[in-house]
């Protein structure tokens, strides 16, 4: 089984559909009417983000840049439970 | 063989298309995080798993592998904190839900902060 070779026209049809979830995200983050909604969208921007960290390493055949997407998935965790702690329990301090 | 990994490729990216779709529609909150963390969760998933299988190679795979492990099995964690905070916080369900299990259970915040 040779390398394997994704078409041109897939990736770039990955990226378009990538970078229209990010631009509804973002649209959600800017317009959320409360906080959680906020913090939602930015839950899943992070995650189209790692979708195009992936699909630029299949892009340039360079599997570097797969570690992007599990620091990012690590930051993204630690992120949103920063937030779901804060919000739950601020009067305390 | 080519083809078929292109048109996966295009299904993983249309699972977190259609998360961010969902993520427009839904009227509240509860609703929303409910698709986003789901569907672009699964939608990475299946992208992720067609690196692991583009790069043939073991040390690739074992990234990939924690890759999914440390996003697969944290994204409904966070979803559940975020959740629970939320509905601390007195955020309210969109009027047409049925069910609240958790009336009653959960000491709820005094004041109001949205």
């Amino acid at each position: 089984m040779g390398e394997l070779q994704i078409f041109p026209w897939a990736i770039m049809s990955a990226y378009a559909l990538l970078i229209s979830a990010l631009g509804i995200a973002t649209w959600r983050l800017i317009y959320g009417p409360s906080l959680f909604d906020r913090v939602v969208a930015m839950d899943l921007i992070s995650a189209v983000v790692m979708c195009i960290a992936a699909v630029f390493a299949l892009e340039t055949q360079n599997p570097v840049f797969l570690e992007i997407s599990v620091a990012i998935a690590v930051v993204t965790f630690l992120g949103t439970i920063a937030f779901a702690r804060y919000l739950e329990d601020e009067e305390e301090e | 063989m080519n083809l078929l990994v292109s048109i996966i490729l295009i299904i993983g990216a249309a699972f977190t298309t259609i998360a961010a779709i969902g993520l427009i529609r839904f009227p509240d909150f509860f609703t929303r995080m409910h698709a986003a963390t789901k569907a672009g969760a699964f939608g990475g998933i299946i992208i992720l798993l067609l690196c692991a299988f583009c790069f043939a190679s073991l040390k690739i795979t074992l990234i990939v592998l924690v890759n999914i492990i440390f996003f697969y099995f944290t994204a409904p964690v966070a979803a559940h904190m975020i959740a629970r905070s939320a509905y601390i916080n007195r955020v309210k369900q969109w009027e047409g839900s049925k069910a609240d299990e958790l009336k009653g259970k959960i000491a709820l915040k005094q004041h109001h902060k949205d």
